[in-house]
């Protein structure tokens, strides 16, 4: 039924997985990307998001499942680039070629005259370096040549991943704008990335992964409110920590999840404003504050991804750098712990993860990984 | 929410370029490797090395054989054309090896493949570029090389037809052929470096190997190694004269095409099964 509505332009995976020998890249991954809007990809690193750009274009074969474009799988398309567009890696040219030539190879390849070359190089703002070989390019011009590349054909269909990668303020906003110029003339457009705040202002729709598997299928509205770390900073008296554990042990008896900050406030989840006024009172304990907190993009993805982040940075001690301690010179020095960033963001309701909510997922045709038997967000 | 694919009653209007499309075919493909072939400074290098080898090694014999009042009257002179173009084989390997590992070793690769998703395509205009263009110059510079040395050598016996056509037409497509199974060595190995190493190997181990087989039982293999090493075979081109065994007259430009035929079809099996 979707087919006929919309036609040629849209990106449907079922039951996409690939495999490379014993570690699974992307899982059982099913979505559809929708024309008209601008869809974001998003997901940690190492989440699988490249491996399935480069299944949709067919650069990688999937282990099991398939996807099409407009109904078809991309190898198949009889004139890719006049119908797919793509941006995969800025730094996938020969540096050695001027960056004229580079598309001019690429234009020829789907018969594409070499006045429209000109046109895009225009378009992206390198017509001055047009004929410079692209090895002397920064990485913000390599994205430039690489969303030419994109645009050469004119496609219905637009696959950019992290396209705002080395680009200067105003090239960001430019992309924005092209991003969105793009998804409002009716085409399919596809962005990965790992900024949220860009994501948040480019993005209508998104799909999150994580560890390969779809965590996520929603507008972004609905991510941000499904998944916010809302919550209430309470803070006791400085110099009181007997009052704070009180009112810390009073919460989670009225069943609210209790955190606490490094400077020591609480972070409170669960538990309405008043009702936690009313329980401070009702403990005798005074507050200096207690405020609502309301999440961004960033602190919903984060809440949502933290469990499946596969790269996660730790302190560092710079500890093989210092030479052993003699002894007899001093005690050595007090190495203080920072508090773990993790323990920044509530914790993810119950089944968030795995269990994608499917809220805004349009039935595609395959079983989404959503699990049915996961409770449903509270929320 | 304004997102307007969730407004299932309004289908958004569709896109569709204004510019009809058409179906991309093998000649879009050559166009678009003939560019790729000619805008990199590898190709200019390796050819200008080419002829600089061809023809100064043959002119230098030339004029070298004639100062020397050498009795060369019953010589086939072209085969003085040799030399050269045994050396200048290394720079039609590093050109074949670098038309499809360069774009591995930049990931060009995943760029070409996104706008022409059809491998076999992609490879078979590759070839058809690198092999025309290696066969031309090649004929070219055989042709002009064998003109000067026939000119400067004029004590010695005109070659026939036959010898002219197998030393320039013949020695020319070996050549290519050579550059063929380079390429596809290239599409197999995806490393420039370890792929020119490769083709090396092939032109010179069998000699070298057939030089430490000096064993009496082994005699035989010593013999074929050598009757069908690389630079034999080339040689043989030139002139069979006295070659009782292994490869003559034609014998070694079919050969190497087969072999080359064979890599390339291994090289298309791979390219279409193997992630990029």
């Amino acid at each position: 039924m979707t087919r006929s509505r919309w036609g040629w332009r849209m990106i449907e995976a079922v039951g996409l997985t690939k495999r490379y020998g014993a570690k699974t890249a992307v899982y059982n991954l099913s979505f559809q990307v929708r024309p008209g809007t601008v869809t974001g990809f998003l997901g940690p690193n190492g989440a699988g998001k490249s491996t399935t750009m480069r299944m949709i274009l067919g650069l990688d074969t999937p282990t099991e499942g398939k996807v099409t474009i407009g109904g078809l799988p991309f190898r198949q398309t009889p004139n890719a680039p006049r119908q797919v567009g793509a941006l995969l890696d800025a730094k996938a040219v020969h540096g050695g070629r001027s960056a004229r030539n580079h598309l001019l190879s690429l234009a020829q390849l789907s018969g594409i005259p070499a006045r429209r070359v000109d046109e895009v190089l225009g378009v992206v703002g390198l017509q001055d370096v047009a004929r410079k070989r692209s090895k002397g390019f920064s990485l913000g011009m390599g994205q430039r040549l690489g969303i030419a590349a994109a645009l050469l054909g004119d496609p219905q269909v637009l696959l950019f991943d992290e396209p705002v990668n080395g680009l200067d303020p105003e090239g960001i906003l430019w992309v924005r704008n092209l991003m969105k110029r793009l998804a409002s003339e009716g085409r399919t457009v596809f962005v990965s990335s790992h900024l949220m705040s860009e994501m948040a202002l480019t993005a209508d729709h998104l799909i999150v992964i994580g560890r390969g598997q779809l965590l996520a299928d929603m507008s972004v509205t609905d991510f941000i409110s499904t998944n916010s770390a809302d919550f209430a900073r309470v803070r006791t008296p400085d110099g009181e920590p007997q009052s704070r554990e009180k009112l810390s042990a009073a919460l989670s008896g009225a069943g609210a999840q209790v955190l606490t900050e490094p400077d020591g406030a609480l972070r409170v989840t669960g538990l309405p404003l008043p009702r936690i006024s009313d329980l401070a009172h009702g403990s005798d304990v005074r507050l200096w504050e207690l405020s609502p907190h309301r999440a961004s993009l960033e602190e919903a993805y984060m809440r949502m991804t933290q469990g499946a982040v596969d790269y996660r940075s730790t302190v560092d001690q710079k500890a093989g750098l210092t030479q052993q301690p003699q002894p007899g010179f001093g005690a050595p020095r007090q190495q203080i712990p920072e508090v773990p960033q993790q323990g920044f963001y509530a914790p993810p309701p119950p089944g968030s993860y795995a269990g994608a909510p499917a809220a805004a997922q349009a039935a595609p045709t395959a079983a989404a990984p959503a699990d049915p038997t996961k409770p449903e967000d509270p929320r | 929410m304004t997102t307007p694919h969730q407004q299932q009653g309004a289908p958004v209007a569709s896109y569709s370029s204004p510019i009809p499309v058409r179906k991309a075919h093998l000649g879009d493909a050559l166009a678009s490797e003939w560019t790729k072939i000619r805008s990199v400074r590898s190709t200019i290098w390796t050819l200008s090395v080419m002829a600089v080898l061809i023809v100064g090694i043959g002119l230098l014999i030339a004029v070298a054989l004639n100062s020397s009042e050498a009795d060369i009257a019953n010589e086939q002179v072209l085969f003085f054309g040799f030399f050269g173009v045994l050396l200048a084989s290394v720079c039609v390997m590093t050109l074949g090896v670098l038309t499809v590992a360069s774009e591995y070793g930049t990931g060009m690769i995943r760029t070409t493949l996104t706008a022409c998703p059809s491998r076999s395509r992609v490879l078979t205009a590759k070839a058809l570029v690198f092999f025309l263009v290696v066969f031309v110059s090649t004929l070219v510079l055989t042709l002009v090389v064998g003109a000067l040395q026939v000119s400067i050598l004029d004590t010695a016996k005109a070659p026939t037809n036959e010898e002219w056509f197998r030393s320039t037409f013949g020695v020319s497509f070996f050549l290519a052929s050579l550059g063929l199974l380079s390429l596809a060595v290239g599409v197999l190995i995806r490393h420039s470096a370890g792929a020119i190493t490769a083709m090396i190997g092939v032109v010179l181990l069998p000699m070298v190997v057939a030089m430490f087989l000096a064993v009496e039982s082994l005699a035989k293999v010593q013999e074929a190694l050598f009757d069908y090493s690389i630079p034999n075979q080339l040689g043989v081109l030139y002139t069979d004269a006295g070659v009782d065994s292994g490869p003559q007259g034609w014998e070694p430009v079919w050969i190497m095409t087969a072999v080359a035929a064979a890599a390339l079809a291994g090289a298309y099996a791979v390219l279409n099964s193997r992630d990029v």
